[in-house]
């Protein structure tokens, strides 16, 4: 009986306690919630303005730059506060495919790259930008190059982005160490002759090895440029009527020559290796060449983070078979069809791809850090031309000879070059890569990691063959 | 769960309610002895082997810690470096840019998420588990099997209808979508945690008090809580590391306002140029709250782990 009366006692009691806590915890909350809502909103400074944008982008050495200046340029001129959200590209596919699928309207400007801007046209999920581009004499659009504009329409032949820089690939290699050992580097070199070079220029110097190519599993990794060497000597992923050509013998020599070489001449732990690592190897010394983006360059020769500054010499995409290998590249600004905000959002566009930006960045910032490769003008702007004396002729000259609908010997299904537009690709691509980087790391034949990627390319070809 | 709470259980015939014996009360107080003298109850030191080996292991968890630290004090260039630099030129560039890219309004969203998540999972965790262990209530060991159970789907299985739901009740991109998922997700670990604790205290203590006649407010206030603040400081850290740390709910349920330090520290992530110092500088910044937490708490928290679970 007395246990009854207790229990109910501690029912109240604990009731009691709980509320109070919740009443507590509750008021702490709102205010905090408040404080931080606004707190985050003016993440970029400014705030206040009548009109705001939300833009999710990579985190890009170009993208950090115009985080820096938007403020008190852009802002400052329309009124438009410009709110970033930096995510890995992975996550921000996700988020952006998530966001335009669930109606949600978040974001109304996205960084999205070559690949994916004419599939997520054809999705419908982008809004087109042509009407903006061109309705704007000063922009002029007729200036951005014709390859990029190719490679950022839909199949409607509207763009659904508009380029913020743009890159195709080529070799970069040491002018000094080659004097040295008196070599000469064609203009446009085979790979024979850049295989033949990595082996003389293996050792050097101490600890130098002949070349750095990336290694890093990924189908925007390790396959962007061996999908190139993969072009020149013949091979394809697909043929035009979606047969997988993943174990023909084009390709296979394809991939075993360039693991042989990475393996023989290449930079240690390549199977562990991408961009940035390379880029480490070159500018610390490391290796003698280097094939991979032309974007490489401004670092490279930027002498505050570069020991090969002003050493480095710049060859075209080593071909075989064909007569231009580079690939082409663009992160490109679009627009989800979910924005509210279209105007705002196509201002901040324009804005961003425009001759001034690049003029403000060059002014503001340097240079060589000007977000290059997609209009045929920033290469007569005679401060340009000198920082980019040694590679900005040759990067504008790859970008414009490169065709994205014929890459290589035959006919292919679709546009593009390092990479074949369908959705599925990301993932073949990724998945045979895995296999060929244990490869380069010395586990698994390149045989054994074509056989499995030509199964996987099988089904996806499943798909389209009509 | 292995040793059934005695005394009161026995008294409300819950299961395995036998008698208290004298043995086991004999076993709980030498336990509370040695909890409050540790070195009489522990074995004769080690000798040197097991001091070097003790440092030893120390020194490699240590090890990963430090180098994220003097990374994030290089410069871009000396942190990519291979074979590494550490002796390179120190910087505090890598921190500058941090605040320079508006590291604070994350910071303010991951302490509020993990702050009042942590407060609501202990309002409800400490009466939940009073009511588990000091007061069973019938069929207590099912209850706790079922708090244990929501935690056997992944969570990242359950993400897509938890997105839908979110986004229903417009709380997406909202704090308190987080604030209430992370409390629902610590909230058996914080049961499970809290109830070992409050097993923890000798029932002999609680009759001779209602013996002296002590209400149950001042049981609670008196004895109970003293007693049991160290689980709670354990079992409030927990949660705050949980909470402060999630990173797959509040990248995808947050956009552009409620976005958490986690989702910040990937941001420096990228496949073009150099990011190792900025992300390591990001990193260490992001891990001193739970740092300062630890240590804060430390002296609770070795007491709490002696007492508790974790024997």
């Amino acid at each position: 009986m007395n246990l009854k009366a207790q229990s109910r006692r501690l029912a109240v009691t604990a009731a009691f306690g709980m509320a109070s806590v919740l009443a507590l915890t509750s008021c702490a909350g709102a205010g905090g919630g408040s404080s931080s809502d606004g707190g985050a909103s003016g993440a970029s400074g400014g705030g206040g303005g009548a009109q705001s944008i939300n833009v999710l982008m990579v985190g890009n050495p170009q993208m950090t730059d115009i985080q820096k200046i938007t403020a008190e340029t852009f802002t400052k001129d329309t009124g438009i506060t410009v709110n970033y959200t930096v995510l890995p590209e992975n996550e921000l596919r996700d988020k952006v495919t998530q966001d335009v699928a669930n109606q949600g309207g978040q974001y109304d400007v996205a960084t999205v790259g070559m690949y994916e801007i004419p599939i997520w046209a054809k999705n419908g999920w982008l809004h087109e930008l042509d009407s903006y581009a061109k309705a704007d004499a000063n922009y002029d659009y007729a200036d951005v190059l014709p390859s990029i504009v190719k490679g950022l329409s839909g199949e409607d032949g509207k763009a659904y982005g508009l380029p913020f820089y743009g890159e195709s690939s080529f070799l970069m290699y040491r002018k000094d160490i080659f004097a040295e050992k008196g070599l000469t580097m064609p203009e446009r070199p085979t790979w024979t002759q850049v295989a033949d070079f990595a082996a003389k220029l293996d050792g050097a110097k101490p600890g130098m090895k002949g070349i750095c190519l990336r290694g890093l599993p990924g189908w925007g990794e390790v396959f962007a440029p061996l999908t190139t060497v993969v072009n020149t000597m013949g091979g394809t992923w697909f043929t035009q009527d979606w047969k997988a050509q993943v174990n023909s013998p084009e390709f296979t020599k394809a991939v075993n020559f360039y693991v042989d070489l990475v393996k023989a001449h290449g930079e240690p732990g390549a199977g562990q290796a991408g961009f940035t690592e390379c880029l480490n190897a070159m500018s610390q010394e490391k290796v003698a060449m280097w094939y991979d983006a032309t974007s490489a360059a401004g670092s490279l020769e930027d002498a505050a983070v570069s020991k090969v500054a002003g050493k480095v010499g710049y060859a075209y995409a080593p071909v075989e078979a064909t007569k231009a290998s580079g690939w082409l590249w663009a992160w490109a600004w679009a627009m989800p069809k979910t924005t509210k905000k279209a105007d705002a959002a196509a201002k901040f566009i324009l804005w961003s791809t425009s001759k001034d930006y690049e003029k403000l960045v060059g002014e503001k910032l340097g240079w060589p850090r000007v977000p290059s490769g997609k209009r045929a003008s920033t290469y007569a702007i005679p401060e340009y031309k000198a920082a980019a004396a040694a590679f900005g002729d040759i990067t504008l000259k790859s970008i414009e000879e490169v065709d994205p609908a014929n890459p290589g010997v035959q006919p292919r299904p679709t546009v593009g070059i390092q990479f074949v537009t369908i959705p599925e690709f990301a993932d073949l691509g990724t998945k045979v890569s895995q296999d060929i980087s244990a490869a380069i790391s010395g586990s698994g034949t390149v045989e054994q990691a074509l056989a499995n990627g030509q199964k996987l390319a099988e089904e996806v070809a499943k798909k389209y063959q009509k | 769960m292995n040793a059934p709470p005695t005394g009161s259980l026995a008294r409300h015939g819950g299961p395995g309610g036998a008698p208290p014996s004298a043995a086991a009360a004999r076993g709980l107080m030498r336990r509370l002895r040695r909890a409050k003298e540790p070195e009489q109850g522990l074995a004769p030191r080690g000798g040197p082997l097991w001091a070097t080996l003790a440092w030893g292991l120390t020194l490699m968890f240590f090890a990963p810690v430090a180098w994220m630290v003097l990374t994030s004090l290089h410069t871009e260039a000396d942190a990519a470096t291979n074979p590494p630099s550490p002796l390179a030129s120190l910087t505090l560039n890598g921190y500058r840019e941090l605040f320079r890219r508006g590291v604070e309004p994350y910071l303010i969203n991951s302490a509020m998420a993990s702050l009042v998540s942590t407060a609501l999972v202990l309002a409800l965790a400490i009466p939940a588990a009073y009511a588990l262990s000091i007061k069973p209530v019938e069929k207590w060991t099912d209850v706790m099997f079922f708090f244990l159970s929501t935690k056997f789907l992944p969570a990242i299985a359950a993400l897509l209808p938890v997105y839908l739901i979110v986004k229903k009740i417009g709380l997406l991109d909202n704090i308190w979508a987080l604030i209430i998922l992370y409390t629902a997700m610590n909230l058996p670990i914080a049961i499970w945690m809290m109830r070992s604790f409050l097993a923890e205290v000798p029932r002999e203590i609680l009759e001779a008090a209602e013996v002296d006649g002590a209400g149950l407010l001042r049981v609670l206030t008196l004895i109970v809580w003293p007693i049991s603040m160290p689980g709670v400081a354990a079992t409030a850290l927990i949660c705050f590391i949980f909470s402060w740390n999630e990173f797959m709910l509040a990248v995808n349920l947050t956009g552009v306002r409620a976005g958490t330090a986690p989702v910040f520290l990937v941001g420096f992530i990228t496949s073009e140029g150099l990011f190792l110092a900025q992300l390591c500088a990001a990193a260490t910044l992001l891990s001193l709250p739970v740092l300062l937490a630890g240590w804060a708490a430390q002296d609770k928290l070795v007491r709490g782990l002696s007492l508790g679970a974790v024997k």
